[in-house]
């Protein structure tokens, strides 16, 4: 177990190593990095004056001992626009999509493991095609029109939930609940598929022929088998909502990762987004790690591989 | 014996139906049988006789729908568990009739420990605390000769072997000591000596309990050594009932005559091979070794003569199936050679090797694994000629089809068929097809027959015999079943550990074994001989 978990965190950080080595590249790879970090209408001299003062006109392999050494410090760079260190700023958004993202992916979780395994208790009852019909709808409609829409009900017409900001629990029900909206539907897919197979498993007659009840032949059995798949796709469901929750974020002003990118990009404020770039590659990375975890923890024979 | 007026489990009438899309099928059709507390009735019949699916029935697992009891009466202890609730019913299941399953592997939960899944029984029907549940698990795991029980307990299923699994589940079964047993193929999957100590556990602990033992199988060498009574099933009638020497010494319906004729090791209709008319081997296996992480074969010779078939029996792990590999030439030994008329196949080039795949074929175990399901029957067989074009025209490929599926015993017109339209053993007679294809001079046998029923095996084995006359062939022939290497081979090679124990004529190994192993083997093998000639 712990020579198989450290392996995983030893490829991390061989994956997080790259990226670094990427994201530097990336910024040269068009040319005068100066061109990323100003803005567009910056004068000739300013970008002369720029690239002499961050080195950008040195021989790149010294860049990039500067790059790495600045890194060590924990230094991503200034943003231009907002005139702090860039890890700060995004070190104050990634918390707030963090616990988007951990409270919707709670609740999708654990919504879909309960409608997915009583769905596949009776595989094509009446429980199952609604919650088939209704779980396709809600895996594939979009979020922003389900946003606006929400907005327009429950805040405009209605004026129950305000229309954006963060605050109270009033803030988080629409937000939440679309971000829940899309993950719940996929999961409750997958759900349902593992635990139909996990049912239909030998070793739930061997449950049965014990005389366990039917609950506990459900979810004890069946679905610490049945849940392996379900932890993959949730993971990349956690992992998308991390990555910024772009949409929901912008729409209800929300100051998490996602808006950060997307202003930062439209600002052209390089260090902010390189920084974003990064610290999200961090969280998914270890988003993944926790996964691995969770798969050793519920399947002793990956433990013991 | 004696109260038979009272007995312990009484079948009577029982019908099951299952509702498919194509109508519905009748499982069983009425059977009725009794059972008494201390006696073995075994259920004997092939695929899709029925016996499982009264098991199934009896143990209260049939799954509904699809399944549905039509008519019929089970009575445990004078009391109709048909007619009872649900919950009433559960409190019977583990507690008064526990069941015992043929795959361990899938039928053990894999992500909980042995002893949380036997303490589970207590914690279900007793109010024991987890504790007193779980020192009951370590010494029912005790009880079944599970070394180091207090550590076991704590491991998970994988790490048990087939035979410590089976005894993990026999643990599970008699946990609350209940009044039936029912083996649904308790030991199919295991090898012979270990089958023998399985059965013998079984045994013992039923007249130890005084319990009734449901014994499923369609092994009749099983069935003759440990039951009292029997019952022969076929499609989903009894066709036979009685005492265990009423039924397999003086068998009255066709069927059971049938049976007890297609039981292997008697060795009838033998084919005398001349040993005079070919003195150089085909194929010379010379001190082959073979090591992954443990030596799988350990210094190997034996030779295989044009026309010959040759044996190699031995457990799982015994090196047999890398014997097979090596010949194939798809593995590369540690040290050795094999030479095929003379030359070393390993030091083959590829236009060599490529002519040399021609002649050696292979014929597997799972005839419904081993064929494309996404294929026809004429693709199927056809396809080795795709790849060795030379071999025939195009435009004869449907003529050669059509003698070659008519050599193995099937119909021209099953040429447009899918694999999934045929039984097993006609699936088995497409995969000879397929391997007679390129004229083979040798043909591998992994354990080609002992995925089918007694009749069809049988069916299976002259068929065998029938080509190799037809076409001179050669067979190496692997197997764990010594009765079927007995009525096939010339000669047979005893394996264990990678290495040759003894080698020799079938008759004279099996008359008279030399090695204190193969002696163990053929006293492990369960025999319906020992049961006439007594």
């Amino acid at each position: 177990m712990r020579k198989y978990l450290s392996k995983r965190i030893l490829s991390s950080l061989l994956a997080i190593t790259g990226l670094f080595v990427m994201v530097f590249f990336l910024a040269r790879l068009t040319g005068d990095p100066g061109h990323l970090y100003l803005p567009i209408d910056a004068p000739v001299e300013v970008r002369k004056e720029f690239s002499e003062k961050h080195g950008f006109n040195d021989p790149i392999y010294i860049q990039f001992g500067r790059f790495l050494e600045d890194l060590s410090e924990g230094d991503l760079g200034y943003s231009l626009r907002k005139e702090r260190p860039a890890i700060d700023i995004v070190l104050e958004a990634i918390p707030v999509t963090l616990s988007l993202a951990a409270v919707a992916m709670t609740i999708a979780l654990f919504g879909a493991i309960l409608i997915g395994s009583l769905a596949a208790y009776k595989p094509n009852g009446l429980f199952d095609r609604i919650s088939r019909v209704v779980s396709l709808t809600a895996a594939s409609a979009p979020d922003f029109w389900i946003a606006i829409t929400a907005i327009l009900v429950f805040s405009v017409s209605l004026g129950w939930l305000p229309t954006s900001g963060i605050g109270g629990l009033p803030y988080w029900i629409m937000p939440i609940g679309i971000l829940v909206i899309r993950p719940l539907g996929l999961l409750v897919q997958v759900v349902r598929g593992s635990m139909i197979t996990a049912l239909s498993s030998d070793f739930v007659k061997t449950a049965r022929a014990k005389g366990v009840k039917e609950k506990k032949v459900i979810f004890k059995h069946a679905l610490r088998n049945g849940l392996l798949p379900v932890i993959t796709v949730a993971g990349d469901q956690a992992a998308a909502i991390a990555n910024g929750a772009v949409i929901v974020e912008t729409i209800f002003g929300w100051p998490g990762i996602g808006k950060l990118m997307i202003d930062s990009i439209m600002q052209r404020d390089f260090a902010v987004v390189q920084a974003s770039i990064l610290i999200t590659a961090i969280v998914i990375l270890s988003i993944n790690i926790i996964i691995d975890i969770a798969y050793a923890i519920l399947d002793p024979r990956i433990r013991h591989k | 014996m004696s109260n038979n007026v009272n007995p312990l489990l009484k079948v009577s009438n029982l019908a099951v139906s299952f509702d498919t899309v194509e109508g519905s099928i009748n499982a069983v059709q009425g059977i009725d049988f009794e059972l008494n507390k201390g006696q073995t009735l075994a259920i004997i019949g092939e695929s899709g006789s029925g016996k499982s699916v009264t098991a199934s029935v009896i143990m209260g697992i049939l799954s509904c729908p699809p399944g549905r009891i039509k008519s019929g009466e089970i009575f445990l202890n004078k009391q109709d568990i048909l007619k009872l609730s649900d919950t009433d019913r559960r409190e019977l299941m583990g507690n008064k009739i526990a069941i015992i399953f043929q795959d361990t592997l899938s039928h053990l939960n894999p992500v909980f420990t042995v002893g949380a899944q036997i303490a589970e029984c207590f914690e279900v029907h007793k109010n024991y605390t987890k504790k007193e549940s779980w020192d009951k698990a370590v010494k029912l795991l005790d009880r079944v000769k599970i070394p180091n029980p207090h550590k076991r307990a704590k491991d998970y299923p994988h790490q048990f072997s087939g035979g410590q699994r089976q005894r993990v589940m026999i643990a599970m079964a008699l946990a609350l000591e209940p009044d039936i047993i029912i083996a649904d193929e308790p030991t199919t999957a295991l090898d012979v000596t270990i089958q023998a100590k399985i059965l013998e556990l079984l045994a013992e602990l039923r007249d130890e309990r005084n319990m009734g033992l449901i014994l499923i199988t369609h092994d009749l060498g099983i069935a003759a050594e440990v039951a009292d009574k029997v019952i022969v099933l076929k499609n989903g009638k009894i066709v036979e009932k009685g005492t265990l020497k009423d039924v397999f010494i003086k068998p009255k319906h066709k069927y059971t005559k049938e049976l007890m004729n297609s039981i292997p090791g008697k060795f009838n209709q033998k084919y005398k091979r001349n040993d005079n008319i070919d003195t150089n081997p085909i194929l010379e296996v010379k001190n082959i070794s073979k090591s992954y992480d443990t030596l799988a074969c350990d210094n190997i010779n034996f030779n295989l003569f044009r026309d010959e078939i040759i044996g190699i029996v031995g457990e799982s792990g015994s090196g047999k199936t890398t014997i097979s590999n090596l010949i194939l030439r798809l593995i590369e030994p540690s040290s050795g050679s094999i030479l095929y008329h003379g030359r070393n196949i390993f030091d083959f080039d590829k236009k060599e090797l490529f002519n040399f795949r021609r002649k050696v074929q292979i014929i597997f175990q799972d005839p419904f694994a081993s064929l494309n399901p996404t294929m026809n029957v004429f693709d199927i067989i056809s396809e080795p000629w795709i790849i060795h074009a030379d071999f025939i025209d195009k435009n004869l490929h449907q003529e050669k089809i059509y003698e070659l599926l008519t050599s193995v015993g099937l119909q021209p017109s099953d040429s447009k068929k899918y694999p999934h339209e045929f039984s097993g053993g006609q699936r088995q007679r497409i995969a000879i097809a397929r391997a007679l294809a390129l004229n083979p001079e040798i043909i591998i046998c992994d354990e080609a027959v002992s995925a089918l029923d007694v009749s069809i095996q049988a069916q299976i084995i002259n068929l065998l015999k029938d080509l190799r006359n037809k076409f001179s062939l050669s067979y190496v022939f692997i197997a764990h079943d010594l009765p079927v290497v007995r009525d096939l081979a010339d000669r047979v090679i005893v394996m264990k550990s990678g290495k040759i124990l003894e080698e020799g004529n079938v008759e004279v190994v099996f008359n008279n074994p030399g090695n204190p192993y193969t002696i163990d083997l053929l006293n492990s093998s369960p025999s319906v001989e020992k049961l006439l000639s007594n």
